[in-house]
């Protein structure tokens, strides 16, 4: 097992210096100025020209890389033309709500999607297998930014108008009262915030592994080891909660790795949407304002939990399916 | 009393191409120290008819009303699901023919084995481990202390296939049904396999009901045959009359095609012809398409006629000698190779 953990951690190695290779050359090649911002009446060119020699912009593309290269992996990640300070200290700041956001996404889609899929499973061609499939249909089809705004407008802005109890904020992570509020106001205060952003990132991605579940819980259903084990006089339930759930989950684990890039991607326009103070907001402002090193180093930020995300489902798959374990 | 003992059992499956009527009025029984065999080709019913003592017929098969399934004195039609659970793995245990796919890859051996002990004894998990390590034994696993946390996919097909045998004997059944647990192993690990089964059933005194299409096994360890097809009983006998005197076409064309190490040279008889699916079995006879003895007569389906002592024979043959000689004597039928050859096999 610690063999097979080194082994994959060895091989992520090159894996992320060719994702940092690669973020840098499609930032750099990318066309537009990005001392451009700085253009204004007024501006003398040799000002311009010491911008752009104080931002190391007038040096050849193969010394840029280079002096990159080395002072990212020692830990310096530059200084963000658009806001003036360290991007470290950016990341800082918005990495944790884009890591609150992202994470209680993953937990419920995965708990949500496998019960559902479950659900249908053993209730096969019944009604409730039908209607949740059409609805989970519904949602898989269906445009994450589009759904944020149709949430938006119903739960937030109608709920409001017609004075529902469960009116939820439309923005931020929290409200402009929060610093006089008690403990326990604030957790609700988030949770109430949380709830819009990661119900739209959700129900796109839940209802897909919803119908992927339902599909490996048919196969394994029919599978040889299955009618042993209702051979052997096991509860129906048990069948299904211990032979077959398990057996299921080993492919979707693997979704896991999977759905990590589409989370990430996903949640950049949820952000956007819900006025999220994370990180994808701030990359789509980066990429507008071309402000390189921020736009490197978070990119290479959200590759690189990308990366530790599937490489944490390669382990858990692993743990759970011991015919890999010793590979 | 008979140990199991099946009545015209039907087991019928409703699907949108029609109705497949896999067992179609099939009886049958079994004693205590007995072995059945059931023979006959792939789709005449053979593992429709276990899984139906079993009620393990999944949807959409349905055992027929009118099929009575008495095991023990009791009938197992009657009973509530609950009830029958108490008899799966514990009366009755079953042992499947694939033994690659039969265990649960996720779970050591030993856990499947105990599972079946906890659930029906309600064990301790240390004493089921002890008594699962004790099984394995018995069913000649080396190092049956180690290899109980081994996973299936660690082990051999045979080694696998003796795991199966462990975990059906765990609660020491009455009945065990075997379908076709061979067929998937080399020559030398069934006959290891064979004589494991029939030592067991020697020491606890189990009915044994031996699914398979190899006539070779059932001549070496069966008492009884039941032959089937196409979801019906054609013969049934003791093996020595069924391979002495075999009465239906179908079981002689089967004998005719067993392969033989002291006749070489000759062509391999074959029986024309598969079997038909189940949602269009012939009218009349059933095998009449590819009995080389039809004649107008097998329009009309045939009971079960008594051929001889305690042999029954589902042919009309049976009441029309002439018949047959008829066709032989024309250079047809499978009799001219199974004729004074004293049937053993």
């Amino acid at each position: 097992m610690g063999i097979y953990i080194a082994r994959r951690l060895l091989g992520a190695v090159p894996l992320v210096l060719g994702i940092a290779t690669i973020i840098f050359f499609v930032v750099n090649l990318a066309p537009g100025d990005p001392t451009a911002l700085f253009f204004q009446q007024g501006v003398p060119p040799e000002i311009l020209e010491q911008i752009r020699r104080n931002f190391g912009l007038d040096q050849p593309l193969h010394i840029r890389y280079w002096r990159w290269m080395i002072a990212f992996f020692t830990g310096d990640f530059g200084y963000s033309f658009a806001h003036a300070r360290p991007v470290i200290d950016i990341i800082r700041e918005t990495l944790p709500p884009t890591l609150v956001l992202a994470g209680s996404t993953l937990v419920l889609i995965f708990v949500s999607g496998v019960v559902v899929g479950v659900l249908q499973a053993v209730r096969q061609h019944r009604p409730v297998d039908r209607v949740l499939s059409v609805v989970s249909l519904f949602f898989y089809s269906m445009p994450s930014f589009w759904l944020g705004l149709m949430l938006m407008l119903l739960f937030s802005l109608k709920a409001h108008e017609w004075g529902l109890p469960f009116a939820l904020p439309p923005t931020g992570m929290t409200s402009v009262d929060y610093e006089f509020m008690t403990f326990g106001e604030r957790v609700v205060d988030r949770l109430r915030h949380l709830i819009l952003p990661v119900a739209t990132l959700s129900l796109v991605m839940a209802a897909g592994i919803a119908r992927y579940t339902r599909g490996q819980m048919l196969e394994v259903i029919r599978q040889d080891y299955i009618r042993t084990a209702r051979a052997k006089g096991l509860p129906e339930g048990r069948v299904v909660m211990k032979h077959a759930l398990r057996n299921s989950l080993l492919p979707v684990i693997t979704l896991l790795g999977l759905y990590l890039p589409l989370l990430f991607s996903g949640s950049v326009f949820v952000e956007v949407i819900f006025s999220w103070p994370g990180m994808g907001r701030v990359i789509v402002d980066g990429i507008f304002q071309r402000d390189y090193p921020l736009v490197m180093a978070t990119s290479f930020i959200f590759a690189l939990v990308v990366v530790i995300g599937s490489l944490v489902a390669d382990i858990l798959y692993a743990v759970a399916d011991p015919r890999i374990r010793y590979d | 009393m008979s140990l199991l003992e099946v009545r015209d059992l039907r087991t019928w499956f409703h699907t949108e191409e029609g109705v497949a009527r896999a067992v179609d009025g099939v009886s049958f029984e079994v004693d205590r120290g007995q072995v059945l065999g059931v023979v006959g080709e792939s789709g005449s019913g053979k593992s429709v008819t276990a899984l139906s003592v079993m009620r393990l017929v999944q949807e959409p098969g349905r055992v027929e009303e009118g099929s009575r399934l008495t095991f023990d004195g009791r009938d197992l039609l009657g009973l509530t699901e609950r009830q029958m659970r108490d008899v799966r793995g514990n009366d009755i245990a079953m042992i499947f023919q694939e033994p690659m796919t039969s265990l649960n890859p996720v779970y050591p051996v030993g856990d499947q084995i105990s599972e079946s002990i906890r659930i029906h004894r309600g064990l301790s998990r240390r004493e089921a481990r002890s008594r699962a390590v004790e099984l394995l034994r018995l069913v000649g696993i080396p190092l049956p202390d180690r290899r109980v946390d081994d996973y299936p996919h660690q082990l051999s097909g045979g080694m696998r296939q003796r795991v199966m045998i462990a975990m059906a004997l765990a609660n020491e059944p009455d009945l065990l049904i075997a379908d076709e647990p061979t067929t998937a192993l080399d020559v030398t690990i069934q006959a290891q396999i064979l004589e494991l089964l029939f030592e067991i059933r020697d020491r606890l005194g189990m009915g044994i009901i031996l699914i398979t299409h190899d006539l070779g096994v059932v001549a070496e360890v069966c008492d009884r045959v039941v032959v089937m097809y196409a979801g019906q009983v054609v013969e049934q006998g003791s093996v020595d009359t069924i391979f002495a005197r075999p009465s239906h076409p179908y079981t002689q064309g089967l004998l005719a095609a067993v392969p033989r190490a002291d006749k070489r040279g000759g062509r391999l008889a074959v029986i024309p012809g598969v079997v038909p699916p189940p949602t269009r079995w012939p009218g009349g006879c059933r095998f009449r398409p590819r009995c080389p003895y039809a004649w107008d007569l097998c329009h009309q389906q045939p009971g079960l006629l008594a051929a001889g002592p305690r042999q029954l024979s589902r042919c009309w043959l049976v009441e029309h000698p002439k018949r047959r000689l008829q066709v032989e004597r024309s250079g047809g039928g499978f009799q001219s190779r199974v004729a004074g050859e004293g049937g053993a096999v």
